[in-house]
C-alpha cells in the first residue's frame, strides 16, 4: 500500500534510498544536502537496512569509497552539494569510465566564491560532461519518485553508468511536502537485486582501472560516450514502468501548456512549478505562453527538444549557473546546439536567473515572457542576460 | 647473506609461496625495488586479498591495456585515493558476505601507494581510513621522491637529496626539510601494527605482511623502496642499497604491536657510518662534509629515539595505572 506522509524532501529522499536498500552509503556533511546522508545513518543506526554506512573525511573520500564498494558488487549511494561535488570531480569521470553504477543525489548549490550555501546549478554544470546520467526534480514526489528509478537505471546491464538526481538546495532540500511513498513490496518487485557484470573478488580474478595508452584512450571515451546516449532507452522503458505501477508520468521533457504556444519558457528543477504559475497567469491574460520543464539533462534529449519547440515563436531559456565569459549559459548553449540547423527554429533567448539563492518569482517569469515576446520582434544585443542585476 | 635472496625455497620453503602473483613481464626500470616489493608482498598475502593501487609507478608499468601484470583482483582508481577507495572495498566486502551474496571466506583489502600518494597528496584519504578503523592492510612503497613523473621532491625525500623541483645548486643543497615521519603519525593513530621494512630484506618483509594481513583491523607497513633511476645508482646495487639504508640506521626496520616498539632484524653494535649509504647515490653527490656531519647526526638522533622507544615504552594493553 502506497503511504502519504508529509516530510522534508532531504528526509524523503533518505527514506527512498532505504526503501531501495543499499548495501554501502559514504557521505560527508555539506549544507544542504545533509539531511539525505544524516536521515540515512538514522534508518541504519535504527537497524532498518543492513548497510555501512562510512563517515569519510571528505567529499574526495566519499565518491572513492563508492567507486570501490561498488566495485566489488555493492549498491552504493552518497549525496553532496557545491564544493562537495568540485571535490568529487577527480573520481567523476573514473567511476563512469569503470562502469559503476553509483546513485548520487545533489542538493544543488553555488560555487564559491563569494561563499554561499544557496541554491544555483553551477555545482552540477561544473560536472556536465563526465558521463554520468544526470536527472533533474521539480518536486519531492519527483525527488523520491527518481530515486528509487536511479538505481534500476543506473544498474540496468545495458547501461551501468553512475547516475545523479538533483534537488535544488533549500528550495527542494529543506521544504515539508506530502509525498507519496511505495510500500516495501512494491519497491522489491519494481527494483531487482543488483547482479554486477564484474567484480573485484578472488575467484575471478581482474584489473580494473587501468592504464589507457593514445592507441586506446579516444576508443574507451568513445564507449563511454554511446553507453551514455544508450541509457537513454532503459531511462524511457523505466519510466514507462513506473507510469503504469504509479501512475506519475516523467518524460525527458516535460511540456505545460505547450499547445499553440507562441512564448515557450524552459526550465529545470524547483523553478518549474513557480514558472507553471506565471503561465496560467498569461493564460488567463490571453499570452499565449508555455513552459518547458527540462528533467533528463545527461544524456541530452535532443530528438525531443526539437519536436516540443516546433510552433513556438520564441523560446527563453533559464540558466541557474554563469558560463563565465561563454557564449551562453550551459544550458542554452546546449539547446542552440541542439537546434541549430532546424527549420523554422524559434528566436531564443538567455536568461541567467536564481543565483546564489536569489528568488526567482512568479512575477520574474511574467516579466521575462514579456521581454522574451519582444526579442522575437527585435533581437537583443547580449547574447545572455543576467536578470534582476540591482543597481543596473 | 645475498644467498637468502637466491635460495629462499631452502631458507623457509613453507613460508614463501611458490605462486606469482604480480607477473613477469610488467615494465619496472631494472633493479626496481618497488616491484620487488610488490612480487614478495602478494606471496605473503596469498590469492584471497584485493588490491588497490593508488596513481604512480606501479600502476603504470603493472597495468598498460589490454595487459595486467596481477593475477590478484587489483583496481586503480586515482592518485590520492588508495585508502578511501579501500574502505570502500572493505566495506563492501564485509556486507556482501554477511549479506551471502559472496562466499563466506575472508578476503583481505590492501592499499598500496608510493610516497607522494601515502605521505603527501593521499595522507587524508590514509588518516580517514586508518582512524575509522577498516579491516585494511595500507602499504607504503617509498622510493623518496615522485618517481613517476620525473624525480620531483615528496615529504619523504630525505634531507640533502637533489630532486627534480629542489635540485642541488650553486646556492643549495638539495632539500631542506626532513624526511616525514609517517609510521609515527600512523602509530599516533593508535593501530593495531605498524611495521617498517624493505625488500632488501624479504623474510624480515613477509613476516610483516603476513602478520598484519591476520590482523583484524587497520595496519600499516612503511616499505623503503630503493630506486636506481631517481637514486642516480646502478641497477645491481638496489639490495646493497636497503642494507645500507638499514644498517647505517637511515631506515631502521622494526614494527610495532599495540604500542610495543621492537627491531626486527639483527642491527649492527655500532651503525654503519652514513657516508657508505650517501656515497654511492648521484643524489647525495653534492653534499659537504658539514652538511653530511649534520645527516650523521640527524640520523643518530632519529635511531636513538627509536632505541628509546624500544626499550622504553610497554604494549598498551599492558599499561597499568
Amino acid at each position: 500500500m502506497t503511504k502519504r506522509a508529509g516530510m522534508e524532501i532531504a528526509f524523503a529522499a533518505a527514506e527512498a534510498v532505504a526503501l531501495c536498500k543499499p548495501d554501502v552509503v559514504a557521505a560527508y556533511p555539506i549544507t544542504p544536502n545533509t539531511h539525505i546522508p544524516e536521515h540515512l545513518s538514522d534508518i541504519v543506526a535504527d537497524g532498518r537496512i543492513d548497510a555501512e554506512f562510512i563517515c569519510v573525511e571528505s567529499e574526495h573520500s566519499a565518491l572513492s569509497a563508492c567507486c570501490g564498494a561498488s566495485a566489488t558488487g555493492a549498491r552504493v549511494f552518497t549525496a553532496t552539494s557545491s564544493q562537495g561535488l568540485l571535490f568529487m570531480g577527480e573520481v567523476m569521470p573514473i567511476v563512469s569510465a569503470m562502469r559503476l553504477p553509483v546513485v548520487m543525489a545533489i542538493g544543488n548549490r553555488a560555487l564559491s566564491g563569494p561563499i554561499n550555501i544557496w541554491n544555483d546549478h553551477s555545482d552540477i554544470m561544473s560536472q556536465r560532461d563526465m558521463g554520468w546520467i544526470s536527472i533533474f526534480a521539480s518536486n519531492g514526489q519527483e525527488v523520491v519518485d527518481m530515486v528509487i528509478q536511479a538505481f534500476k537505471i543506473a544498474e540496468h546491464r545495458e547501461v551501468l553508468l553512475p547516475l545523479n538526481v538533483n534537488l535544488d538546495g533549500f528550495q527542494l532540500t529543506h521544504v515539508v511536502e506530502p509525498i507519496l511513498f511505495p510500500d516495501q513490496s512494491e519497491v522489491d518487485r519494481f527494483l531487482p537485486e543488483y547482479e554486477p557484470y564484474a567484480t573485484l573478488h578472488p575467484d575471478k580474478v581482474l584489473s580494473m582501472g587501468t592504464l589507457g595508452m593514445p592507441e586506446i584512450f579516444t576508443e574507451a571515451m568513445k564507449a563511454k560516450d554511446v553507453a551514455l546516449i544508450n541509457s537513454k532507452k532503459v531511462i524511457m522503458e523505466v519510466w514507462e514502468e513506473w507510469e503504469k505501477l504509479f501512475g506519475r508520468k516523467y518524460e525527458p521533457i516535460q511540456g505545460y501548456k505547450t499547445e499553440g504556444a507562441d512564448v515557450v519558457l524552459l526550465t529545470m528543477g524547483s523553478m518549474d512549478e513557480t514558472a507553471e504559475v506565471a503561465i496560467d497567469e498569461l493564460r488567463e491574460r490571453k499570452i499565449s505562453a508555455g513552459l518547458l520543464k527540462l528533467k533528463l539533462w545527461r544524456p541530452f534529449p535532443i530528438e525531443e527538444l526539437r519536436n516540443a519547440v516546433k510552433g513556438a515563436k520564441v523560446l527563453a531559456v533559464m540558466d541557474r549557473a554563469v558560463s563565465c565569459g561563454g557564449a551562453a549559459g550551459p544550458v542554452c548553449a546546449e539547446i542552440k546546439a541542439a537546434l541549430y540547423g532546424e527549420p523554422n527554429p524559434p528566436a531564443i533567448v538567455n536568461y541567467v536567473i536564481g543565483l546564489g539563492g536569489r528568488d526567482v518569482t512568479v512575477d520574474d517569469f511574467i516579466t521575462i515572457a514579456e521581454k522574451a515576446a519582444q526579442a522575437e520582434k527585435e533581437k537583443p544585443k547580449e547574447a545572455y542576460e543576467i536578470y534582476g542585476v540591482r543597481g543596473s | 647473506m645475498s644467498s637468502i635472496v637466491e635460495n629462499f625455497d631452502l631458507f623457509a620453503p613453507r613460508l614463501v609461496d611458490k605462486e606469482e602473483y604480480f607477473s613477469v613481464g610488467h615494465r619496472a626500470c631494472q633493479g626496481c625495488g618497488e616491484a620487488l616489493g610488490i612480487r614478495l608482498m602478494c606471496k605473503a598475502l596469498g590469492k584471497d586479498t584485493v588490491i588497490i593501487n593508488a596513481t604512480g609507478c606501479m600502476e603504470v608499468i603493472s597495468s598498460l591495456y589490454p595487459t595486467t601484470a596481477w593475477r590478484l583482483p587489483w583496481i586503480h582508481v586515482a592518485f590520492p585515493n588508495s585508502a578511501s577507495a579501500g574502505s570502500g572495498v572493505e566495506a563492501g566486502l564485509k556486507v556482501l558476505r554477511r549479506k551471502g551474496r559472496i562466499p563466506d571466506r575472508d578476503v583481505k583489502t590492501v592499499s598500496i601507494g608510493g610516497d607522494g600518494g601515502t605521505v603527501d597528496i593521499g595522507i587524508q584519504a590514509l588518516s580517514g581510513a586508518m582512524e575509522r578503523r577498516h579491516d585494511m592492510l595500507y602499504v607504503c612503497y617509498d622510493n623518496e621522491a615522485y618517481m613517476n613523473t620525473g624525480i620531483q621532491r615528496s615529504g619523504a625525500t630525505p634531507f640533502g637529496a637533489s630532486t627534480t623541483t629542489e635540485p642541488a645548486g650553486s646556492a643549495s643543497f638539495g632539500k631542506k626539510a626532513w624526511k616525514k615521519n609517517v609510521p609515527e603519525i600512523m602509530v599516533a593513530h593508535n593501530l593495531p601494527y605498524v611495521a617498517t621494512a624493505c625488500p632488501s630484506y624479504p623474510i624480515d618483509f613477509m613476516n610483516k605482511v603476513k602478520k598484519a594481513r591476520k590482523i583484524k583491523g587497520p595496519s600499516y607497513i612503511h616499505c623503503l623502496s630503493v630506486c636506481p633511476t631517481g637514486w642516480r645508482l646502478p641497477p645491481n646495487l638496489t639490495i646493497k642499497a636497503g642494507r645500507l639504508a638499514v644498517e647505517t640506521g637511515v631506515f631502521p626496520l622494526y614494527e610495532v604491536e599495540d604500542g610495543k616498539y621492537r627491531i626486527t632484524i639483527k642491527m649492527p653494535e655500532k651503525l654503519r657510518p652514513i657516508e657508505d649509504y650517501l656515497k654511492i647515490q648521484g643524489r647525495f653527490r653534492h653534499l659537504s662534509a658539514d652538511e653530511i656531519k649534520m645527516i650523521q647526526e640527524r640520523v643518530a638522533q632519529e635511531y636513538n629515539k627509536l632505541l628509546d622507544k624500544v626499550n622504553n615504552l610497554h604494549s598498551w594493553p599492558d599499561l597499568k595505572q
